[in-house]
């Protein structure tokens, strides 16, 4: 039966050595229950079925047991705390569109009232949802001000930054989609000046708003559009640009904090060979 | 950052790396911390604010300003300072297009090999400069008021009828939102529209009710409440003329 690799883990959550005389009796006293054990047995044959045919547990290492330079500190922290956002978001996101209908002529304006007044934690999901979204636009700023600040967007790294810059940009487009999605009076007059402010750009800018409008007036079919942009398009293209941006951060490494030199061990140094 | 630098940047790297811990656990335990704070954050600020839901969207009339979500502010705020109309393109489109594609190619045009920011004193300033725009033009487009009411006496030189007009239209002007963008008198925000408070001595009643009908971007269009309340239209063309 193959092994997988111990983990790096830190030392106070290592298994501890059993004593001579302690254990299984099985004698190699590392104190792992002994694969003989049929329950632990089934766990790996399960792990080792499914790697078998995936190939799965190299990329999981890879992606895991990485090394992460020296001094990284809780700054380092923001884009994970992005992702989790945007999770949150895509969580009460689904549950608002299981009740949601995006019908302008009655209907949408009435599915919220629903959710809010009366759908069991219907206030409370779309409360999360709301200012998730404030909290998600606030912590991408802050995690774009980290990159910059701490010049992480340069060699090797400037695919991360550009791929970034995207992400800002579909999350920007987001919360404008969403902003409509309620149907009252802010949302609706919010997006005609939104809409018309798009239209005043150069060349592309009327085809964007006869875009978003789905003609040249704000019409039935313009509510539908933002909704199938807000929770079809926009996330697909985030999740998709967040892989990639992961992949590259796991492929490049973190950026090590800036003001650390990086001088070779001493011991290795004075090792003689 | 030619070979030589990019090769010195690798090693020092490779080194400090290696003198790092694994991901996991370790960044894994932090992000972990971090998430949780995340979704604490939210749960508050959806049991303590909750969502609003305003009155249901009414093409023929805004009552309610024009207002983008609290972090568009900046944006709009752009808008509201730059005022020739002329320029409204630059400010809508043109200063975020600008802001876009410098960030893009931001990796491109600081190719300087140091990445410690008190040595790197364009980028300390600009990004300290950017960061006190936005909050400063988030902080005005917040506080810029959001009134409903326009506060005018009408001149005495008008007749009893006129003057009926002129109170009808007044409302229509507070209901409508017109003031998110324009001033009248001492009401109202000065920009992204121009002052409407003498409008009746620049334009006659059938060019601005031209103007409501087809107005030029950003400024939304007021049709519906022609063709819905053609009286409260008239009410707003009157009022909007009879300001000399
Ligand atoms: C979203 C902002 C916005 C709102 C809301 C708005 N306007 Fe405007 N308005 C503008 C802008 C910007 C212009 C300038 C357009 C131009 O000059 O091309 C303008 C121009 C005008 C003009 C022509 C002024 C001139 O000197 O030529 C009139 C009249 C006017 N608006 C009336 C109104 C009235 C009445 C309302 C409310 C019912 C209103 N506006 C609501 C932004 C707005
Ligand atoms: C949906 C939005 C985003 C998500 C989920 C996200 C996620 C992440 C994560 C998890 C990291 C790992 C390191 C860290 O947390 O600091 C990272 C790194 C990075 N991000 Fe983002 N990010 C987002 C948006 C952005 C934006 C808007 C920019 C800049 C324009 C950006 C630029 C970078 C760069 C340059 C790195 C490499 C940092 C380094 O190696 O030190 N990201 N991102």
């Amino acid at each position: 039966m193959p092994k997988l690799p111990a983990p790096p883990l830190p030392k106070s959550l290592k298994p501890k050595p059993k004593r001579p005389g302690e254990g299984n009796g099985n004698g190699n006293g590392n104190g792992a229950v002994g694969l003989s054990h049929p329950v632990a047995e089934a766990g790996v044959s399960a792990v080792d079925w499914i790697d078998e045919r995936t190939s799965l547990s190299g990329g999981i290492r890879w992606m895991l047991f990485r090394k992460v330079p020296r001094g990284v500190n809780w700054f380092y922290t923001l884009g994970s705390a992005t992702m989790f956002a945007f999770l949150s978001q895509a969580v009460t996101g689904v549950f608002l569109a299981m009740y949601y209908r995006p019908d302008a002529t009655g209907g949408a304006y009435e599915s919220m009232r629903y959710i809010t007044d009366q759908a069991f934690l219907g206030q409370f999901v779309r409360g999360m949802h709301k200012w998730g979204s404030s909290v998600m636009v606030i912590l991408i700023f802050l995690h774009m001000a980290r990159t910059f600040f701490f010049g992480a967007y340069k060699y090797p790294r400037e695919m991360t930054w550009i791929i970034g810059v995207v992400l800002l940009i579909l999350t920007m487009a987001m919360s404008f989609t969403g902003y409509l999605l309620p149907f009252d009076q802010r949302a609706y007059w919010a997006t005609i000046v939104g809409v018309n402010i798009n239209g005043t750009g150069p060349f592309i800018g009327p085809y964007l708003s006869d875009f978003l409008r789905a003609g040249p007036e704000f019409g039935a079919t313009t509510l539908s559009r933002f909704y199938a942009i807000h929770m079809l398009l926009l996330p697909g293209l985030i999740i998709a640009l967040i892989g990639a941006h992961l992949w590259l951060i796991t492929k490049l490494g973190i950026s090590a904090p800036p003001w650390l030199k990086g001088e070779p061990d001493p011991e290795l140094e004075q090792t003689e060979v | 950052m030619n070979q030589a630098e990019k090769e010195a940047y690798l090693r020092e790297y490779s080194i400090l790396k290696n003198q790092g811990k694994p991901f996991f656990p370790y960044i894994v335990a932090k992000d972990a911390v971090m998430a949780v704070v995340v979704m604490a954050v939210i749960i508050f600020l959806s049991l303590y604010l909750g969502a609003e839901l305003g009155p249901k969207a009414d093409p023929t009339t805004t009552t309610y300003v024009p207002r983008p979500e609290w972090y568009f502010f900046f944006l709009f705020e752009v808008l509201r300072v730059v005022k020739p109309p002329a320029f409204t393109p630059f400010a809508t489109i043109g200063v975020p297009t600008i802001c876009m594609i410098l960030l893009f190619l931001l990796p491109f045009y600081d190719r300087s090999p140091e990445r410690r920011i008190e040595r790197r004193p364009v980028a300390l300033v600009s990004g300290i400069a950017v960061i006190l725009a936005i909050a400063y033009l988030t902080y005005e487009g917040a506080a810029a008021g959001s009134p409903n009411q326009v506060d005018m006496k009408a001149p005495s030189t008008l007749t009893a009828a006129q003057v009926k007009t002129f109170d009808a239209g007044k409302l229509v002007v507070g209901q409508s939102g017109c003031l998110a963008c324009h001033k009248l008198g001492e009401n109202g925000n000065d920009g992204p529209g121009p002052q409407l408070t003498h409008i009746g001595s620049k334009l006659r009643p059938a060019a601005i009710a031209q103007t409501l009908y087809n107005p030029t971007a950003p400024m939304p269009s007021f049709k519906g409440l022609a063709q819905q309340y053609p009286q409260k239209f008239n009410d707003l063309v009157g009022f909007l003329s009879e300001l000399q």
